[in-house]
């Protein structure tokens, strides 16, 4: 357990690897900016620094002159925008679901809609059925009208607004000092959320085991059971990023348990709803638990990916309480949080959510096509798996099937992975995680024998 | 139980209240209980009391969104065609960048300064799309919480807008005042601002609306505009516009933003927040910008990346339906020449409301001296009225304001102005 900022193993290969501008200003952005990208980077990393490209189009024009080029996840530096992980179809394009763009037609063609607006907790249909989704239809907690939402500007803007609030209303009032505890490792920028958000504390739970490739499930529960009382958890609902290693059904329990006994608060982050495993349900399993448990907690949605509304910055902050008064009271201090942040919501993501989510017809085609996206990722993960066995490559590789979602730590060491990069001009994150959908079937083999390189290559 | 009370009276205070002996008593505690409500949103529940009138002649004057002279809101046309025009590109939806869109930035800067100013010519400017005009201030506030070292001190015209106290002191900022409107002349109290603002410790930060003051609807001259600047320069204050309608003001972009370029001409580096929630009416799309004017390109390359590092944990990158819809009507010949024939329509008619309001007013035979309706400028109105005189116009006439006696001027239709008038005569007669 770690106490203080916590920087995964990547941030320190960058640090070492590159000239940094100042010591102090670059630990903060290094801390703070993504380091997930999908962008093509030319063989000399720092040549794109401080230019201002920002069309993504051009800079796949530009730095792509090799089918072969796999845009995977590339190490952050100052300055460059980033374009986070993304759905890529099989020929490596971005991919508008169809569904979307049914219901954007719909509401382009509804001259009844203006731009006025929304309410500060946002749409009232979105918030409602958002919450649905992830609680389930059949939700004891939403008939005894105990859940809230708050449309928020993605899974990050919801992320933000619960950790505003758990600050100022959480363990006593404005009690700074409550430790927050992060996995290890996690997505980045969940650190600087609550850094940002006014937190002290922010601490690490033992949570991938790299000798095993797997969830180091013994180092969880042991430093669940010493946290400090009231301390919250960011848990990944489904799909955790960036290892791609879920707690299985009855690990789930196993952590609920202790939690419940360590009065440990569950701060969720559900960001891949339906797109890790193909089944709304199931990547709710754990969310859903913790309600029938008896749990209260925040659920901080996406529906960047599992709607490919990357842009439009759709998110829903879903907060279950003991009864309707306390989430109503909640629900009014969220609004005074948002007022001084965003005012209001955008409207047009949430528009489109939740026409589709209110039609049942539009909401059979909306699952449809997340099956379509999590299908493809689950074959991709299939078929690596496969060749690499094939080739025989030294080790193990279970793992790229046993793991789900968008990410796969595929356990690769830094030499491994700078070989990967400078010789096979395959780009991905030096702590070895690579971003599924930026396999192809067209470029299966190659990168399957380049691992297979990197591998025997270097130990 | 017996065995379990040593165990119980180890535990803490706080451990006990959540103690999970018994389904029952699980169910009974809540981390909420101690959590208040919060206060209704005073514009909004002028808002909610409008809904719940059922009188026919009910006016809401609360709310600040422009209404045509049916009541209506107003899609702008420069918006549906630029719309339109989007739709047919049939873009991705990957994210945007986290300063936002470029190509609005870029416009939103010019539309600003002037394309031919020298600060977009050097590039020593940034500009980062933000979620409309508070998201713009909250980026601005949290940007000088961390990188403003010489005071903490936020200096508003009193009064000001009421989300700008909370913007600024939740980003970590303190709010002090400077005089600005003076209730005895319902005008600007330039002599009392003058004073004010020269006794501001140096290095402070002072915010001044760009136009169209809200609340008051009371702007400054361009030659007090003249002294305001030199008297800030001469006191080192860092200067921070926030330019909410421009274009919608006096139906001029360029008069509208002159306050703006007239400060940088002086040399005073000045942030500025803009939004485009009324004058493109794209309320809802939150659409704003957020500018730094930097000593060069190189200051201004470090203040976006720390500016990144701030948005980035608050929302990663900002929506881009709405950015999109800007950028295709500042940088298409035809769509802005419309807009902006859009943008003064709406204007003109706020000022003839206002014109008719005070005819009206002499019409119905009232004596008090109303040239101030007139000479305020913008969406909202300070009337002058008493919060007694307020609360008795809701009473009697169905009509709601906000209790300091501000009207959206938007609210007043052709249909209404004559009953408006006669309620404000009886109340103030």
């Amino acid at each position: 357990m770690q106490r203080g900022l916590h920087f995964p193993a990547h941030v320190d290969w960058f640090r070492k690897h590159f000239v940094l501008k100042g010591a102090e200003e670059m630990l903060f952005q290094l801390q703070s900016l993504p380091c997930d990208m999908d962008l093509p980077v030319p063989s000399s990393m720092l040549s794109a620094v401080g230019n201002g490209q920002e069309d993504s189009s051009l800079l796949h024009r530009a730095y792509e002159p090799n089918p072969q080029h796999v845009h995977w996840m590339v190490g952050r530096w100052h300055y460059l925008d980033h374009y986070k992980s993304a759905y890529r179809t099989d020929e490596g394009q971005p991919w508008v679901l169809p569904v979307v763009k049914k219901v954007e037609q719909k509401i382009a063609n509804d001259t009844s809609l203006n731009h006025e607006y929304l309410p500060i907790l946002g749409l009232p249909e979105f918030r409602a059925n958002a919450s649905r989704i992830a609680l389930g239809e059949d939700s004891c907690a939403i008939k005894e009208n105990r859940v809230g939402g708050v449309q928020c500007l993605g899974g990050t803007g919801a992320l933000r607004i619960g950790a505003e609030f758990l600050r100022r209303w959480y363990n006593g009032n404005n009690n700074t000092t409550t430790p927050v505890y992060i996995s290890s490792p996690s997505w980045e920028n969940h650190n600087s959320v609550f850094v940002n958000a006014g937190f002290k504390d922010i601490r690490a739970y033992r949570y991938w085991d790299a000798a095993k490739r797997g969830l180091d499930l013994e180092g969880l529960l042991e430093d669940m059971e010493s946290a400090p009382e009231f301390s919250i958890f960011i848990l990944h609902a489904c799909a955790h990023n960036p290892t791609g290693t879920d707690p299985t059904l009855e690990q789930w329990k196993q952590i609920a348990a202790v939690m419940k006994r360590r009065f440990l608060f569950p701060f969720f982050d559900s960001a891949y709803q339906g797109f890790a495993s193909g089944c709304l349900d199931r990547d709710a399993w754990a969310v859903r638990y913790f309600v029938s448990e008896g749990f209260e907690l925040f659920c901080a949605q996406s529906f960047s990916k599992n709607f490919g509304l990357y842009n439009e910055r759709v998110g829903n902050l879903s907060v279950v309480g003991k009864d309707t008064d306390n989430v109503q009271r909640v629900l009014s201090q969220m609004e005074k949080i948002v007022r001084t942040i965003w005012s209001n919501p955008p409207s047009q993501g949430a528009r489109i959510v939740a026409t589709t989510l209110t039609c049942p017809q539009l909401f059979a085609e909306w699952k449809d096509n997340v099956k379509t996206m999590a299908d493809r990722v689950l074959l991709m993960r299939s078929e690596l798996r496969a060749r690499l066995q094939a080739l025989g490559t030294p080790g193990t590789w279970n793992h790229i099937t046993e793991q789900i979602g968008m990410f796969s730590f595929t356990g690769l060491n830094p030499k491994q992975v700078e070989y990967m990069i400078k010789e096979k001009h395959i780009y991905l994150m030096a702590s070895g995680r690579i971003n599924m959908c930026g396999l192809t079937t067209k470029n299966l083999d190659y990168v399957a024998s380049s691992i297979h390189e990197a591998v025997t290559k270097f130990q | 139980m017996a065995l379990l009370q040593p165990a119980r009276r180890l535990l803490s205070a706080a451990a006990q209240r959540h103690l999970c002996l018994a389904p029952v008593a699980a169910r009974a505690s809540s981390w909420w209980s101690h959590v208040e409500m919060g206060p209704p949103d005073p514009i909004l529940g002028v808002t909610e009391a409008f809904k719940r009138d059922t009188n026919a002649k009910k006016m809401n004057l609360g709310v600040g969104a422009y209404r045509d002279d049916n009541g209506k809101p107003f899609v702008l046309n420069s918006v549906r065609k630029a719309e339109a025009q989007i739709a047919a590109k049939k873009m991705d939806k990957e994210y945007l960048p986290i300063a936002g869109l470029a190509e609005f930035n870029k416009a939103s800067a010019e539309l600003a300064l002037g394309d031919t100013n020298e600060v977009i010519k050097s590039g020593r400017y940034v500009t980062v799309q933000t979620i409309s005009g508070t998201g713009s201030l909250r980026v601005g506030a949290s940007f000088l919480q961390r990188f403003f070292k010489y005071s903490r001190d936020v200096y508003l015209p009193k009064p000001s807008w009421g989300n700008h106290t909370p913007i600024f002191r939740d980003a970590g900022m303190q709010l002090q005042a400077y005089r600005y409107y003076d209730p005895k002349t319902c005008g600007f109290d330039f002599a009392g601002a003058l004073d004010d603002i020269s006794k501001i410790p140096e290095q402070s930060v002072i915010l001044f609306h760009a136009c169209a003051h809200n609340p008051t609807g009371v702007d400054p001259r361009p030659e007090q505009w003249k002294e305001l600047a030199a008297v800030v320069k001469k006191r080192n204050l860092f200067a921070f516009f926030d330019m909410a309608y421009q274009g919608f003001a006096s139906g001029d972009i360029n008069r509208d933003s002159w306050a703006v370029r007239h400060f940088i001409e002086q040399g005073i580096n000045v942030v500025l927040s803009q939004s485009y929630a009324k004058n493109m009416g794209l309320y809802g799309e939150r659409v704003g910008a957020f500018s730094v004017i930097c000593k060069d390109v190189d200051e201004a390359k470090r203040v976006e990346s720390q500016l990144k590092i701030l948005i980035r944990p608050m929302y990663s990158n900002p929506p881009i339906n709405g950015a999109r819809i800007a950028s295709t009507i500042l940088t298409s010949p035809d769509l802005r020449k419309e807009w902006l024939e859009e943008v003064k329509g709406m204007a003109d008619r706020i000022i003839d409301m206002r014109n008719q309001l005070v005819a009206n007013l002499k019409k119905e035979g009232s004596s008090h001296n109303w040239q101030h309706i007139t000479d305020q400028i913008g969406m909202f109105c300070y009337t002058g009225l008493k919060p007694e005189q307020v609360e008795q116009l809701t009473k009697e006439f169905s009509i709601y304001m906000t209790k300091d006696g501000r009207i959206s001027v938007a609210g007043v239709t052709s249909g209404n102005v004559g009953y408006l008038a006669r309620a404000i005569h009886q109340v103030s007669k």
